[in-house]
Order: structure tokens, then C-alpha cells, then sequence
């Protein structure tokens, strides 16, 4: 599993990147009550908006942290949003991107660099 | 933000109390104030629906009117009936700008014999004060009570709470204020909130502050709120933000705040923006502030456009949000009279994608406030 300085996760297999928020986002953001999922067939360049996560105070963008095109859409979430609080790098992954450049996932944070960022903040 | 911004931000008496609670703080009105605690939003709102929270509200502006008639005199930059305000009595009210504009809203009470007590808005105190101070120059005195911090109380079990450590809070009922000894130091309290809740506001001296949230903390009773769920709290009880629902474009009846407006005032036509007000009430209204169920999809927030069924934008939401307590989301806007009905069907437009909404009544979740029989 890879992350970003945005608190998204991506896990590769193959040339599929499953992307979520990381636990410490999902913490911050509070209750989640409604995810907007991007539409499969979606191509989105790294740093495009992938989906929307709304809590009871604020609406949040997410942000693809690799480029490619949507293959899979999480479409549990629009009945239980909570999941991306109770398993934000598990269950409460947001969509799955077939992904060109396997290597741009390996140049991201590995968990222990990304724990070390999150004690910067 | 940067270390420098936060810096500059002014703290209320209980700073360090929110800090020890662990509570996020954010920029508000000037002010670093907990926007949460542990509980989180989401259970801060329902703890207060269902027990007690306890608010730090020490951003808004307090202040005495003296003088040798502030009555009649604030009569002059609101449209409320001030004259008519008895002795122990607290009453919602507007300043309002030549235009009929709401330049704030407020609360004006009469705690005891010493002039007129006034809470404003903290993001706008600084202004209010310099428009009651040009207007009334030589009517009215004003004193910033800047040495005082502001509490609220608010739940169905803020009465049981409060009345072990002052027993008259039993006797309050909703918009009554009284100036009495509380917690051993002078304190104004009134039998009121932004809730929609029972409960108290609780002036006391800023050194008492720390002791006296720490005292109403102790009970099992009462959790500590941040503005995240007064927010949710208000926007149930379909309460109004200033800055966000109204402003000094909007009257008070396009604000559908014409409780507000006392009858003899109307008649007499003698406040700010008075001809607007009585044309807009004779029915030359182009808008009013409805409130809205979102029917489907994403919570509609503060500036999502509002269409008709045709799809034609006719007017915006100025504060939407998830309600913990009906699990759907609900919104407040400007819509023409025409469409204000209740169970009117509309669109909201979130990120460009049309959802089903309905005009509702407000407040969204009833009411409790303690009125007295």
C-alpha cells in the first residue's frame, strides 16, 4: 500500500489500483454521511477530483493520487457511508483504477514514510 | 494555516479548557474555538438532543445600553418592540441598516434595572457597536462587557442540571433573563439557546469562566460542544445564521424573521427600511427563506443553486447539511414566494447534478423550548 500527503491510499495488483482514504483522514473528517463515487469508464489525470466524501459539516474532495481509468466503483457506500469510517483502508475503498504507470504507485509514500509525515503535522 | 495566523487569533476565557479536552480548534469570527471535541460532531449533535451540552459562546459581543430611556432609544435601529420589553424579559431582534438590510441579529434583554443587556454577533460585534454607537450618540452609553465570557447550556436535561447549582433557573421560563449571584460570582442568565433545545445562556465573569465550565463539565449529564454541532443543532431547528441565511441584503421578511416585527412598530412605521418592510409585506416580495428536505443524493451546501422542475435556477441555499437526527439532509434558501409553499417540489443542483427536494417547515426537528403554561 502506497500513500500521499492528501491521505489517499493505493493498493496495486497487477494493473489495478485499488485507491481509499487512510484512517487518519477518515478520523478527521468525522461521521461520514454520504460518498460520491466516480463513474466507471472515468479517466482522470493524478491530482483530479475522484470523489466526494461528505460528513455532517462539510462536503471533501478526493483526489486521484494516480492517473487512469475507472474499472470499479465502491457502490456500497451510497447505502453505508459509515464504512469509510469504520474500515477506511479496507471495506471503504472508493474506486479501482487501471492504472498505465505502475511505477508512479511505487514512487508514493510507503507506510513508514507516510506515519513519519503524518508526525510532521 | 500558518503558525502566524494562528497567532493572531483572538482566544475566549476557556482557550485552555478546550485544549485540554482535546478539542480542534479553528478560526471563527477572530477567535481560535472548538470546532469539536472527542465526541465528534455527529455525537456532540445528538448528545445535545438528548442530554446536555455545554457551549463556549464567549465570541459574541455583550453589552449594556445605558441611559435615560434605552428603551425608546433602541427602538431606533431595530423593528422590535423594545418599549414594551418588561423587566426580566429577553427578546430576539435585528439591527437594520436605512435599506431595511439585517446587519445583525441579537438578543436584547432587561436582567435587572441597569439599562438594556445586548448579545451580538462575535464576526460582527465590532460593527453593530459602532452603528448603535453613531445612531444613539447621546441617547445611549454603551459598555463592552468584554471582561465577561458566555455559556450555553442547552438539552432537555439542562434544567436539572443547572437548577442543582441555581435552583431559581427552575422557575425561568423561555426568554427570560435575570441578573443574579450564580456560582458565587454576578452572572446574567437566560432561559435560552440556538438549539432549539431548552436550556440557559450563562454570562459570568471571564476569571470565573474556567471554574464554572469545569463545575457544569463535572456532571455526567453534560459534554462539551463545539461549533460543528451548534451549527447542525441550529440549521434542525431551522435557526438562521447571520452572515449565511441573512445579511444586509436581505429584510426581515424575506429572512421570514417577521415574528420579529412588532405590530405597533409596523403600523407606526418607524425603524429602519420601514417602507420596504410594508411594501414587502403587502406581497412585493421577490424571495423568502424557505427550508428544504433533499430528497436524494448529496447534502446541498451553503451556495448550490435551487432550480424549479423545468430546471430554471430560481434561487440558492445559504446553509445545508446533514441532520443527525432525521438522517437526511435539509437546507435553508431563498426561493420566490411563489414556490414557497410548504410540499413544493425543487430541484437542488449539487456539482451540477439536479436532486429531488421539497419545501418544508422549519424548524425541521420540533421544538422544545420551556414556555411557560
Amino acid at each position: 500500500m502506497r500513500f500521499t500527503k492528501d491521505h489517499e491510499w493505493v493498493a496495486l495488483d497487477g494493473d489495478v489500483a485499488t485507491v481509499g482514504i487512510t484512517a487518519y483522514a477518515a478520523e478527521q473528517l468525522g461521521d461520514v454521511v454520504f460518498v460520491e463515487v466516480p463513474e466507471v469508464g472515468k479517466v482522470v489525470k493524478t491530482g483530479d477530483g475522484l470523489a466526494v466524501v461528505e460528513s455532517v459539516k462539510a462536503a471533501s474532495d478526493v483526489y486521484a493520487p494516480i492517473a487512469g481509468e475507472v474499472v470499479e466503483a465502491n457502490g456500497a457506500l451510497s447505502d453505508t457511508p459509515e464504512t469509510v469510517n469504520h474500515a477506511p483502508e479496507g471495506d471503504g475503498w472508493f474506486a479501482k483504477l487501471k492504472v498505465a504507470d505502475k511505477a508512479a504507485v511505487e514512487a508514493l509514500m510507503d507506510r513508514d514514510a507516510y506515519e513519519a509525515f503524518l508526525q510532521t503535522l | 494555516m500558518t503558525d502566524t495566523a494562528q497567532a493572531d487569533l483572538k482566544r475566549t476565557p476557556l482557550y485552555d479548557a478546550h485544549v485540554a479536552l482535546g478539542a480542534r480548534m479553528v478560526p471563527f469570527a477572530g477567535y481560535a474555538m472548538p470546532v469539536q471535541y472527542k465526541l465528534g460532531v455527529m455525537g456532540e449533535h445528538k448528545w445535545t438532543r438528548e442530554n446536555a451540552g455545554l457551549f463556549d459562546v464567549s465570541h459574541m459581543g455583550q453589552a449594556r445600553l445605558r441611559g435615560v430611556a434605552p428603551q425608546a432609544a433602541f427602538e431606533e435601529v431595530v423593528p422590535g418592540d423594545i418599549i414594551g420589553l418588561k423587566p426580566g424579559k429577553q427578546r430576539y431582534s435585528m439591527l437594520l441598516n436605512k435599506k431595511g438590510g439585517i446587519i445583525d441579529d441579537l438578543m436584547v434583554a432587561r436582567p435587572d434595572a441597569d439599562g438594556l443587556f445586548v448579545v451580538v454577533n462575535g464576526a460582527c460585534k465590532e460593527n453593530d457597536f459602532k452603528v448603535i454607537d453613531a445612531e444613539l450618540a447621546g441617547q445611549v452609553t454603551i459598555e463592552r462587557l468584554e471582561n465577561r465570557a458566555l455559556l450555553a447550556l442547552q438539552g432537555p436535561k439542562a434544567a436539572e442540571v443547572l437548577a442543582a447549582h441555581l435552583p431559581a433557573a427552575a422557575d425561568m421560563a423561555f426568554m427570560d433573563s435575570a441578573a443574579l449571584t450564580a456560582f458565587g460570582v454576578d452572572a446574567i442568565v437566560s432561559r435560552s439557546g440556538y438549539t432549539g433545545e431548552d436550556g440557559y445562556e450563562i454570562s459570568v465573569p471571564a476569571e470565573a469562566a474556567e471554574a464554572v465550565w469545569s463545575l457544569l463539565l463535572s456532571d455526567e449529564r453534560v459534554r462539551p460542544i463545539g461549533l460543528g454541532a451548534r451549527d447542525s443543532l441550529r440549521l434542525e431547528a431551522g435557526l438562521p445564521l447571520y452572515g449565511h441565511d441573512c445579511d444586509e441584503t436581505t429584510s426581515p421578511v424575506e429572512a421570514a424573521l417577521t415574528f420579529a416585527l412588532s405590530k405597533r412598530r409596523r403600523e407606526a412605521g418607524d425603524f429602519p427600511g420601514a417602507a420596504r418592510v410594508r411594501t414587502e409585506l403587502a406581497g412585493e416580495l421577490s424571495r423568502v427563506r424557505v427550508g428544504l428536505k433533499v430528497l436524494e443524493g448529496a447534502p446541498a451546501r451553503e451556495g448550490a443553486e435551487i432550480a424549479d422542475q423545468g430546471g430554471a435556477v430560481v434561487g440558492v441555499i445559504t446553509s445545508g447539511g446533514f441532520s443527525p437526527c432525521l438522517g437526511q439532509a435539509i437546507a435553508m434558501g431563498y426561493v420566490p414566494p411563489a414556490l414557497a409553499a410548504a410540499g413544493t417540489a425543487l430541484k437542488v443542483i449539487v456539482r451540477g447534478k439536479p436532486q429531488a427536494a421539497e419545501v418544508v417547515a422549519m424548524p425541521f426537528v420540533p421544538n422544545r423550548y420551556h414556555r411557560k403554561a
